[in-house]
């Protein structure tokens, strides 16, 4: 026995010393390195194409041409009572005077016939009336006054200024015609029209045009539904976890349980949609469309994987610190609490955040609640209509318009950058609590 | 541990405001769903209602298809189930039975307009002119030849018809579950089936009575070969618009709407020598259209504030007149006397 092994290291060292073999023995190992970096670099190569396309086809999304008009408040239209009433306001034609505005920026004369009066009103944006109505609302006393207001351009304006449009379209074919081209270009010329800051990105809900339509609604409802589930998954996770790592006694069902949380992890998410639609709307009676569904279903949807993270961080804490926490007269749930928790925190921590950027991410299952819906009032609390950010993104997708395109890719930027920034925070939180043994 | 305790006191607030809310009583926000072809004309209107009512919230619109909408529709009537669904296509009498079994006995249905089917190719090339008997025999799984049907052998559209180019046969039709692809099948296949003479051919071939001929006339004329030369879109128009732009020599199938929104990129083909515009259509000139309906619940007008309001809303000069918001963004208007109908039936709350 002893002979024997000697002999199989001597032969092997011997064959470690012949030249020849130790030559393909380093190839080897320099191919071996060679397809791990062009592995690396197809993964990655991949990834700037896709940051590239997003980036290049988005950019543009976060700037909004805009007109600086102008607009004569005329109190005949908007109080002709002289007496101040909120509600009254609503009822003037502020396309009217945003027209007449715009009309005297382009230096038009005041008989216009029908087709000029078409062509001008499309250089607007239809939201415009609603642009000037909130500044009467909000300060009346401007009524009577002629004041500078910031007003949106037409989704097709946009395009064309932002080269979505071809110019070079024969006149037929193309969104605006050669008059209104001239107009813009005017308008353009004398700074008038100017590309701003889009902070109606944020602050608009849906709208049927591109330039009135923003992510308010969607980062509203993608944030009551983070809050739920981390409200309800981690507790409900942690606690599962330390019970079955600590507490549980090694039998049949818990390993039932095991295998079942482990197939849950990967049921498809739509299931956890047709669950939330059967229990959470038919029979507990929540609100169709609400963030509060969206949070509980998805909040089913990450608890797996909040367990099985929690669980493989609880039994990377060695078993010594427990040992020497119950030897000195700690109780089980003192070690757990004092000792071992603590220890697993950022394993938790990670694992919670890897499971709410899934959550994050996520529309299958929102379809079937009917969050994947067309929502124009900004909710203000979880049990109010609400769409999620990826929702909007596919939704926007599918819009004919030219402006939706880029705020696709605009949207997309902006659910990348919170991805980013929580996976940051994983990795911060790991590195500041982790623990050498 | 004080965080631990916190979180726990926090999630328990949270679980009990859930429970509140399940309690809440009446929804003040009208629930919509159904038909993605629907969808936009839809969202302008909510969109628009909720600035002409400072009263009533503006209404939540979800996407989702007919099918899917008219299914959600029928679950029932109260607070959880939704007051309209749209739809590309007639509500069907299965449908109806499945509604009246679960309570929804009184619908009503309201037809607001038309969309038109355009074949569409990418706007470099020339203008097409189309016959459904080339779509037939272009895209058929068989087509007669010599008193017979044989699988279909035509590669390029020159070989189906000498004025077309000598493209090879591509073309993006609208996936099995699109309301379109109803249209496409009834309005384009059957009618080229027909004129291309195959229909005899089947019937001859079928068995039984004149019943079981017809169903297999209906059934053998609408398939579609599956070599790759027939794409099935089970996505949407941009989705079809991005295989043309991969492949310049295809043929897309679009919306009306679709098409007027993205003419510097397409070039629309004539039907039976017909252009698709919105005038061809709402005078029935061009073939291939459709009409839209939207279904409302009656059970929760009055009940649901702003769903009466809402209907009217939609069904007025103007909202679907020709000088309306939807004919801007591509349907076709009702002529004036069926408008005019539809909006005393609405007035009268006339049901199915």
């Amino acid at each position: 026995m002893t002979i024997e092994a000697t002999s199989g290291i001597e032969h092997h060292a011997s064959r470690l010393n012949d030249p020849a073999k130790l030559k393909t023995r380093y190839a080897s190992e320099a191919r071996f390195r060679a397809y791990g970096i062009i592995a690396l670099g197809i993964a990655l190569a991949f990834l700037a194409g896709l940051f590239f396309s997003i980036i290049s086809n988005g950019w543009s999304a976060f700037l909004q041409s805009e007109y600086r008009l102008d607009i004569y408040l005329d109190p005949a239209e908007i109080d002709p009572e002289g007496k101040r009433d909120v509600t009254r306001f609503g009822l003037a034609d502020y396309t009217k005077m945003a027209r007449a505005a715009l009309s005297k920026a382009i230096d038009l004369p005041e008989k216009q016939d029908r087709a000029m009066k078409r062509d001008l009103k499309e250089l607007l944006s239809r939201a415009v009336d609603v642009q000037i109505r909130d500044t009467v609302v909000a300060d009346p006393s401007l009524i009577g006054k002629t004041v500078p207001i910031w007003l949106l351009a037409a989704g097709d304006v946009d395009s064309l200024l932002k080269g979505a449009i071809d110019r070079n379209v024969p006149e037929e074919r193309r969104q605006l015609n050669n008059r209104q081209l001239q107009w813009v270009d005017k308008l353009a010329a004398d700074s008038v029209l100017q590309k701003r800051f889009n902070s109606g990105l944020f602050t608009f809900g849906a709208s049927s045009q591109p330039e009135s339509s923003g992510l308010a609604v969607a980062l509203i409802g993608s944030f009551f539904m983070m809050l739920t589930v981390a409200l309800l998954a981690v507790p409900i996770g942690v606690a599962a976890a330390a019970y079955l790592e600590e507490f549980a006694p090694k039998s049949f069902w818990t390993d039932v349980i095991e295998v079942n949380i482990n197939n849950l992890a990967a049921v498809p998410s739509i299931v956890f949609g047709l669950l939330g639609l059967a229990v959470f709307i038919n029979f507990a009676g929540l609100p169709r469309s609400a963030s509060i569904v969206g949070g509980l279903v998805l909040t089913l949807m990450t608890l797996p994987t909040i367990i099985i993270a929690t669980r493989a961080a609880i039994r990377a804490v060695p078993p010594s610190i427990r040992e020497a926490a119950l030897g000195v007269g700690a109780s089980k749930i003192q070690t757990l609490f004092h000792h071992t928790l603590p220890l697993a925190f950022p394993g938790i921590m990670t694992g919670t955040i890897v499971g709410l950027v899934q959550a994050l991410g996520e529309t299958a299952p929102l379809l079937m609640i009917g969050m994947v819906a067309f929502v124009v009032d900004i909710p203000t609390t979880a049990t109010e209509p609400a769409t999620a950010l990826p929702v909007q993104i596919y939704m926007w997708a599918t819009s004919a318009e030219r402006g939706f395109v880029e705020r696709t890719a605009g949207a997309t930027i902006v659910l990348l950058g919170f991805l980013f920034v929580m996976n940051a925070a994983a990795v911060y939180l790991r590195r500041k609590f982790e623990r050498k043994w | 541990m004080i965080y631990k305790r916190h979180a726990l006191a926090v999630a328990a607030v949270t679980l009990g405001s859930l429970a509140t809310a399940g309690a809440a009583s009446a929804r003040d926000q009208l629930q919509i769903a159904g038909s993605s072809t629907v969808l936009p004309y839809a969202n302008i209107v909510a969109e628009q209602f909720g600035k002409a009512f400072s009263q009533f919230k503006t209404p939540v619109v979800e996407s989702g298809g007919s099918s899917a909408g008219l299914k959600q529709f029928c679950q029932g009537v109260g607070e959880n189930t939704i007051d309209i669904a749209n739809s590309s296509r007639k509500i069907k009498d299965k449908e109806v039975k499945a509604c009246g079994d679960a309570g929804v006995k009184d619908i009503m249905e309201v037809r607001f307009g038309y969309d038109g089917i355009v074949f569409a190719t990418d706007a470099g090339g020339t203008p097409w002119k189309l016959e459904p008997k080339d779509v037939y025999l272009a895209l058929a799984e068989k087509v007669p030849a010599g008193g017979k049907l044989v699988d279909n052998p035509n590669k390029t559209w020159k070989q189906v018809n000498d004025a077309l180019p000598d493209w090879p046969i591509t073309s993006y039709i609208p996936g099995e579950k699109h309301g379109t692809r109803e249209v496409f099948e009834v309005k384009v296949l059957e009618v080229g089936c027909k004129v291309a003479g195959a229909d005899k051919i089947i019937e001859a071939a079928a068995e039984g009575d004149e019943h079981a001929k017809k169903k297999a006339i209906e059934k053998g004329c609408i398939k579609v070969r599956k070599d790759g030369a027939a794409v099935d879109i089970d996505g949407d128009y941009t989705e079809t618009l991005a295989r043309l732009k991969s492949n310049p020599k295809g043929v897309g199938v679009f919306g009306l709407s679709f098409y007027e929104n993205n003419t510097d990129k397409l070039k629309v083909a004539t039907m039976s020598g017909i252009e698709p515009t919105v005038e061809t259509i709402a005078t029935g000139k061009y073939p291939v259209s459709r009409p839209l309906f939207f279904y409302v619940k009656k059970a929760h007008v009055g009940v649901v504030p702003g769903l009466k309001e809402y209907v009217e809303f939609f069904t007025s000069d103007k909202m679907i007149g020709p000088d309306g918001p939807l004919a801007e963004y591509g349907l076709v208007p009702m002529p004036d006397a069926e408008r005019k109908a539809l909006q005393d039936d609405v007035k009268a709350a006339k049901t199915m």
